[in-house]
């Protein structure tokens, strides 16, 4: 073990800890104004008429027509309006915001301001859809070759649903406009993401628009563009209100059925097999993108990069679509695009062996890619693949191949068991070009006289404990005890921009900006003196250029890998399913803290696996989500995996800080097979395709297969 | 006559003469400004705002102040000032078992619960104990970990 993975106390501990830390929704707001959004209650409609109550002195409304600038969230695409258009697009869209100095009468205003509709067809269903956001398409070998030369070909189709986030903190944002600028600050993971989308919004200059993040509670995706969204509708109402400050703090109902999830995907999936082995994959995808294209771009492109998994498949044709339906616009969450796809092939994977009759981890092992294969795209795994070791690790954790002999006999009692492995990675970075070509990142050390460090950058910390860890990168390249290294939370007049918090980058780039900074202050360190250092993010020499018309080139720099393990109990009498232990081994490289790490992969592989059981949400009919609350979305207690193990396996990444690469999305993206291949084997066998999979689910297994009465 | 609540706040006697319906996880926000209660879902389901109401761990947000009359709140700011916090607050450390944080004061109070109750408590007892505290960062081991650590570091403070 490397002596930077030596555990310390987080940065950010004692003030969580001590009930002292300040979130946007703490801030004293006596003097603040409350904002209230109007949302729409149709899927997709015509806005005809506002009907305003009338409004007591120091109340005003605020929507489209107060925009000072453009009315569009700049997102990557600028399609997402500030305040809704003419049309109004799914159920919540907000038409506009009422603003006043006392919450119960904004609230009793809201509820007296009527709006007129005229309601239009809405799209609904993945299945349904007439509008294609994005159609991605590569190729790799010849497939119609391979096909044709197959002794079996094999379909199927599989599902995933929505996914919440979930963060404990629900969004909010308080804006100020003051001397010509506004400032923002609340719940958020990209400062400038939102800057910029500010600044369009109210026409403002760069220099006259601020954004600093308050200590978040939590993103996992679902702080990455929705932030953007918000903080221009704040920001529009503290443009009119003169001074005052603006604050808008989601309830959790509003937060959970408004806001973005994970995008709910339909896969089809067709193999040509010779000789034993999957020589070709034909692949459609479908992702709901909702009503506005936001994150689905780049969402879908890492969905399509990863659609043949960690095999090497010889002859690909992968085609993938954003689609869109008049519901909430899907977004960014925790593996982003990644879970869906790798769910679709360790499933086909799994069915195929089961097809062919061989066991299906001896299967998968034989198709495993190795270090100089090409990927998907065509590019290398240019870095060993630690596949094949990680699998012993958790099958001596789980005792997963005797089990899954056990289990594979015929269970006839009322608890049924199975067991199930899944195999993944998750390209480290942004996809493609995506760092030189959009983030360019920049990243600072300022030394103070008194010869403390600061940390200029732009990295928001919501628990992932980025703030500790590019802390102790720097204090360990200077020499200087953790003490006198300090990240105060970023704010765009202060820091930087070396990047947004996501893509699970921040460490592997950033990290390793910071350390040449600090190998670069080392070296002109003068005592006494105030220093600043400077570093600007270059692309590693060994890449092939990703071609993102054709999806071809190397997608990644590296990849994270994982392998899991998931025991499953059901009950055959109520369907109720029980995950009996879950294994994880998991290779982010190196643990720039071991604590920290172990925090990520442990949290987030419970994510994964709640993924494909518990975690259910639907728009139902009209286009609504009544699973909108914690007592109807079900996430998981402390009860609910008690026995859970992951460890760190380190494959190190010469170009990442130490040998650190891409850690925070890994552990949620594969686990879902693992969970759903267990239920397989524990239902007798039964071939499954659609998560979230739940008790009902489990019963109709169970009821098709009963003997039937006849006559 | 008065008839406004008085209660024990933090070890101090106080005096709410607001409505009886108002929720007590309100109170402690605005009125007394105890911000280390926060606010998940105002539902009963997530135990952010959790307080040691007479002993026992409550959804702050399920309690009118009415009940609170003649009794005694705890929140994390008074609890705190405290030996036992002190043993929590190492141990939570040295696992790293505060991510987001937003989870934690309700976390902590749930973990004095369990403690007060039984000084030596089996991992499966402590996952019963924090099971209506939601934690989204941590997949809870950590957490688990922690309160045992405090149990066996902070022994005879319990």
């Amino acid at each position: 073990m490397r002596e930077i993975s030596e555990p310390v106390p987080k940065k950010d501990h004692a003030a969580k800890m001590d009930g002292s830390a300040v979130y946007v929704a703490d801030w004293p707001h006596k003097d603040m104004l409350h904002g209230k959004f109007i949302r729409s209650p149709h899927a997709r409609a015509r806005v005809v008429e506002i009907k305003l109550p009338p409004l007591p002195a120091g109340y005003f409304a605020v929507d489209k027509n107060d925009v000072p600038g453009i009315n569009e969230v700049h997102i990557v695409m600028d399609d997402t309006p500030v305040y809704a258009n003419e049309t109004v697009e799914y159920i919540g869209e907000p038409v506009l915001m009422l603003v006043g100095p006392d919450e119960d009468e904004v609230k009793r205003l809201a509820d007296e301001t009527q709006v007129v509709y005229e309601e239009l067809p809405p799209v609904l269903g993945i299945r349904n859809f007439d509008t294609v956001f994005f159609d991605y398409r590569y190729d790799k070998g010849d497939v119609a070759a391979a096909f044709a030369a197959a002794d079996q070909v094999y379909e199927e189709e599989f599902e995933t649903g929505y996914q919440e986030q979930a963060y404990l903190e629900t969004q909010g944002m308080i804006a100020r406009y003051s001397d010509g600028k506004v400032a923002v600050h609340g719940s958020m993971q990209c400062p400038y993401y939102i800057h910029g989308a500010v600044a369009k919004a109210t026409g403002l200059a760069a220099d006259k628009v601020r954004i600093a993040q308050d200590i978040t509670g939590g993103g996992f995706g679902g702080k990455e563009a929705y932030p953007s969204i918000l903080a221009c509708q704040v920001a529009v109402a503290a443009y009119k209100a003169g001074g005052r400050p603006v604050r808008v703090v989601f309830d959790r109902r509003e937060d959970m059925e408004y806001t973005s999830k994970r995008h709910p995907s339909l896969c089809v999936y067709k193999a040509a097999v010779k000789d034993g082995r999957v020589t070709a994959l034909d692949i459609d995808i479908l992702y709901n993108a909702g009503a506005y294209t936001t994150l689905t771009a780049v969402v879908l492109q890492r969905g399509v990069i990863a659609a043949s998994g960690a095999y090497n498949i010889p002859n690909l044709k992968v085609r993938g679509k954003g689609v869109k339906t008049n519901t909430a616009p899907s977004g960014a969450f925790r593996g982003f695009g990644g879970p869906q796809t790798f769910f679709a092939i360790e499933m086909m994977m799994i069915h195929i062996a089961k097809a062919l009759g061989e066991d299906s981890l001896a299967f998968r092992l034989r198709h495993l890619a190795r270090q100089g294969d090409t990927t998907s795209t065509s590019g290398r795994y240019h870095f060993p693949v630690p596949l094949p070791a990680m699998i012993e690790a958790v099958d001596q954790a789980s005792d997963y191949r005797r089990k899954r002999a056990e289990y594979s006999k015929a269970q006839t009692g009322r608890f049924r068991k199975g067991i199930g492995m899944s195999l993944w990675f998750h390209g480290a970075g942004f996809t493609g070009s995506g760092e030189r070509d959009h983030i360019k990142a920049v990243a600072r050390l300022r030394k103070r006289p008194d010869g403390r460090v600061e940390v200029l950058a732009s990295q928001t910390d919501m628990g992932q404990g980025i703030k500790t860890t590019l802390c102790k990168i720097v204090a360990k390249e200077l020499s200087l005890p953790l003490e006198r290294v300090f990240y105060e939370n970023p704010d765009t007049d202060r820091v930087p921009d070396s990047g947004p918090t996501v893509a699970s980058r921040s460490l592997m780039i950033v990290g390793e900006l910071l350390r040449q900074c600090a190998i670069q202050l080392r070296e002109r360190w003068r005592d006494g003196e105030e220093q600043t250092v400077e570093e600007h993010y270059k692309e590693p020499d060994f890449l092939l250029p990703f071609d993102l018309d054709h999806f071809q080139g190397d997608a990644y720099p590296t990849y994270s890998w994982a392998v899991a393990a998931a025991e499953v109990q059901v009950d055959s009498l109520t369907g109720v399913q029980e995950v009996l232990g879950a294994w994880g081994s998991f290779d982010a490289g190196t643990p720039i803290d071991q604590n920290i790490l172990r925090g990520q992969m442990e949290g987030g592989f419970l994510q994964g696996l709640a993924y494909a059981s518990m975690e259910q949400m639907e728009a139902d009919g009209k286009g609504r989500i009544r699973n909108n609350s914690l007592s109807d979305y079900i996430i998981p207690t402390a009860m609910d995996v008690p026995v859970m193990e992951a460890q760190a396996y380190v494959e190190e990444y010469p170009d990442g800080p130490y040998g650190a690469k891409g850690a925070g999305e890994l552990p949620t993206v594969g686990g879902a097979a693992a969970y759903l291949g267990a239920v397989e084997q524990a239902l007798g066998g039964a071939s499954l395709g659609r998560i979230p999979f739940g008790a009902e689910d489990a019963l109709s297994v169970l009821r098709a297969d009963a003997p039937k009465e006849v006559g | 006559m008065d008839d406004a609540i008085v209660f024990t706040l933090n070890g101090k006697q106080v005096r709410y003469a607001g409505s009886a319906t108002a929720r007590l996880l309100d109170v402690l926000r605005e009125d007394y400004r105890l911000t280390g209660v926060k606010c998940g879902c105002r539902e009963g389901e997530c135990g952010a705002c959790s307080v040691i109401l007479d002993g026992r761990l409550a959804n702050s947000c399920m309690v009118a102040m009415g009940r609170v009359d003649g009794g005694t709140v705890t929140t994390i700011e008074g609890y705190r000032e405290t030996a036992r916090f002190k043993a929590l607050d190492e141990a939570y450390a040295s696992v790293a078992a505060v991510q987001c944080g937003y989870c934690i004061p309700g976390m902590v109070l749930a973990s004095e619960c369990i403690l007060a109750k039984n000084p030596h408590p089996s991992e499966a007892e402590i996952r019963v104990g924090i099971s209506g505290n939601l934690c989204r960062c941590t997949g809870y081991n950590a957490i688990v970990k922690a309160i045992g650590i405090a149990a066996k570091e902070g022994e005879g403070l319990w």
